[in-house]
């Protein structure tokens, strides 16, 4: 996917004035918020989990390379291969070989957001694959063109209006018996006109929320039970993960799991959590006759070893875009690439590359809020400030801010000559704002006083008035 | 106990009296109240765009004004923030200065929370008779740990109605260079804030962050509502009879 994040300001502006957008963003954003606060209500042992979480990842990237080849034996031992890609290019020549030995026609997929990462929906359909999302969310951006604006609500954006008035222009030729007024219309819609997917498919492609070292099992967290569908009905099922997904063990992975559905969606878990191991066994009464996963790096075996290796951490669960009021004015779109919010704004300009995507990393007032609600504590704040510290170094800043502020820090360095200008200039705006108390339009402050007045100094700099009172030694020179 | 005030630039800058008050309570709680006249900047702004030689410069310049006292007190959970948060990072490979900025970190304090935590204060015994919110800055709320302390104090001032602000863990799109970087995303935070401000029927509205106040203050006078904002420091040493930010003399 090309990414668009230079654009960021710009396409925010679009955003804050699209109203049916805001309408579904605000709705979004209390449902989040207030239904992870209720689960975690019930859920007294969280900051132990928290721990206990950050534990087991730390350990596991410690010894990851063991742990992803423990992982590759067992995929083999189940009748499973595993399939390594350096970059996007070569997990999609891969994913689309593979649909290929299979003389594949059909594609099914769901659950991927590494999918998304790796632009397989172009590949697959450049190799005249049909392609269908079977996720209800991932369905209807599919049919909108659009790329997800979140990662575990990818239609977020989109009104029930909309989604119904997709589904009328798409759905030509399918019966419908009724208009689609209601959620339960659009799903059933959606369920009717998918079934025939699942059933004609011969590729299944899904991501998976965890990979499993001592069993060789991907783990799948859905709501819709469209993961299992995907993964068990055509003949072959490909996985595609990324490297740092992986832990130790199925009981590592449920500590994982206690705080994913809690901090995504408020549920205590999601309805369905589903286990890959394997093809088909010859007991099995169904399931794929092949069994592929796709282990992508794209960047992360580099971060393991940089200042970004906490953002390894993350399981993924959107808490910080729920969190996020910049996320919350904006939504996902305005990213302009496929993770959005504070983890994209730090995965971003990784994956893009700092000069298209550190603009991302300005998008923060640093509220540290993000940092307070992850479930795995990755300190958001401080991998933002990262990005902006190499920025600075690489000369990305613009150059008007840039001389701002090093003037700004070449005053603040010459005590003296900074209090005089403050005394001066404080005076100034004191004088011109006269008895109003408040400045309406200050030379050069237009980004301030768009929106908001200034208010006025009382005048004069407190340390000079404290040296007049008070005397004190004079050691600023 | 020997302590020094950095106001910070805000303060100097803008607000003498959010100064004033705060020596005023600190000395009333029995501390000797030094202002080094060499302060300026703490280098936050530099440290926050990621100008890192900056921020060493000024991080050294406020150690070698700073470090001689027993407690270091900033009216600013922000600001207070960055000396206790951030400078132990910015100077790490500075061998001269990283022990300096760990020992002056442990003893920077934000103002309300030293007057409760350290000093035990309970009641400033100032009066303020009116219906007030309280609106938690970022730093204070999540960097410092200074949540409680100011409520307690407000609670105690006589005549006093506190009224908890809804969604008080959201930021009010401040955030330092934030605001004028992001103009539009700015002001939507910052409106969200005051409508949240105003369904609370307070008509004071106060923080321990002059950042904040000035964005919430210069949206409140821009949209000409009755709402005075005053700095906590202020109303605790009962200077309400000044105009508030943004108010007319």
């Amino acid at each position: 996917m090309r990414a668009h994040s230079q654009s960021f300001p710009q396409r925010a502006q679009v955003a804050l004035l699209d109203e049916r957008l805001q309408a579904a963003l605000a709705k979004a954003r209390g449902g989040f918020v207030d239904k992870r606060r209720a689960a975690l209500d019930q859920l007294p042992e969280f900051e132990q989990l928290r721990v206990a979480a950050r534990e087991i990842k730390e350990h596991t990237l410690s010894h990851l390379e063991q742990y992803l080849m423990q992982f590759e034996q067992q995929v083999e031992l189940s009748g499973g291969e595993v399939h390594w890609a350096a970059d996007p290019a070569e997990a999609c020549e891969i994913a689309v070989g593979l649909c290929r030995d299979a003389d594949a026609q059909a594609v099914t997929k769901g659950k991927t957001m590494v999918g998304e990462e790796i632009g397989l929906n172009e590949a697959l359909e450049a190799a005249a694959l049909r392609v269908i999302e079977t996720d209800l969310g991932e369905y209807i951006i599919q049919l909108a063109e659009e790329p997800p604006s979140h990662i575990i609500a990818p239609a977020v954006h989109k009104s029930r209006g909309e989604i119904a008035e997709l589904f009328q222009a798409h759905h030509h030729g399918e019966e419908f018996t009724r208009p689609l007024e209601t959620v339960p219309d659009i799903v059933d819609e959606a369920r009717k006109v998918l079934r025939n997917e699942f059933l004609g498919a011969d590729v299944g492609i899904t991501g998976a929320n965890m990979l499993i070292a001592d069993t060789g099992s991907t783990a799948l967290v859905t709501n819709e039970g469209n993961g299992d569908l995907t993964a068990s009905l055509p003949r072959v099922h490909i996985v595609i993960a990324s490297i740092e997904k992986v832990v130790p063990t199925l009981e590592d992975a449920t500590v994982l799991l206690r705080l994913l559905a809690r901090s995504a969606t408020g549920q205590s878990i999601t309805s369905y959590t589903s286990f890959f191991t394997g093809p088909k066994r010859s007991e099995d009464i169904g399931g794929p006759e092949q069994f592929h996963v796709v282990l992508v790096d794209n960047g992360r075996s580099e971060m393991l070893g940089n200042a970004y290796r906490e953002m390894l951490h993350c399981i993924r669960c959107g808490a910080c875009l729920n969190h996020c009021p910049v996320y919350g004015a904006v939504g996902g779109h305005a990213y302009g690439w496929v993770y959005p919010g504070p983890m994209g704004s730090v995965l971003t300009p990784l994956m893009i590359g700092l000069d298209e995507g550190h603009v991302l990393a300005d998008a923060s007032s640093l509220c540290g809020r993000c940092e307070a609600v992850c479930p795995m504590s990755i300190p958001l704040p401080r991998l933002l400030r990262e990005h902006r510290l190499q920025s600075h170094r690489d000369g990305l800043m613009k150059p008007l801010a840039r001389s701002m502020l090093g003037f700004w820090a070449a005053i603040a360095r010459r005590p003296q000559l900074y209090r005089w200008l403050v005394e001066r200039k404080s005076r100034l705006l004191h004088r011109i704002a006269g008895k109003r108390g408040y400045l309406r339009h200050v030379p050069m402050a237009g980004s301030w006083t768009c929106s908001r007045d200034l208010p006025a100094p009382q005048g004069g700099s407190f340390v000079a008035a404290w040296q007049r009172r008070h005397g004190g030694k004079d050691d600023s020179q | 106990m020997r302590v020094a005030l950095f106001a910070t630039c805000l303060v100097d800058f803008m607000r003498p009296s959010v100064g004033f008050a705060a020596v005023q309570l600190l000395q009333q709680a029995g501390c000797e109240v030094d202002v080094p006249l060499a302060q300026t900047c703490c280098g936050q702004p530099a440290w926050n765009n990621g100008d890192a030689a900056n921020a060493r410069k000024l991080a050294r310049q406020m150690i070698d004004v700073f470090e001689g006292y027993d407690h270091v007190i900033v009216p600013s959970g922000s600001c207070a923030g960055m000396l206790r948060h951030h400078y132990p990072t910015v100077l790490a490979e500075d061998s001269d200065y990283s022990e300096r900025a760990n020992q002056l970190a442990a003893r920077c304090h934000e103002l309300t929370g030293f007057l409760v935590d350290v000093l035990g204060v309970t009641s400033t015994g100032a009066v303020f008779d009116g219906r007030l919110t309280w609106h938690d800055s970022c730093s204070c709320l999540r960097e410092m740990q200074v949540s409680r302390q100011p409520r307690q104090l407000l609670q105690a001032l006589q005549g006093c109605e506190l009224i908890e602000l809804p969604d008080n863990e959201v930021c009010c799109g401040f955030g330092g260079t934030f605001c004028v970087k992001f103009p539009e995303i700015s002001t939507r935070m910052v409106n969200d804030k005051v409508d949240t401000i105003v369904t609370t029927g307070a008509s004071t509205v106060a923080a321990a962050d002059l950042g904040c106040l000035m964005n919430i203050a210069g949206r409140i006078s821009r949209r000409e509502l009755p709402i005075r904002v005053f700095h906590v420091a202020e109303l605790l040493a009962g200077m309400t009879d000044t105009p508030a930010i943004g108010e007319k003399s």
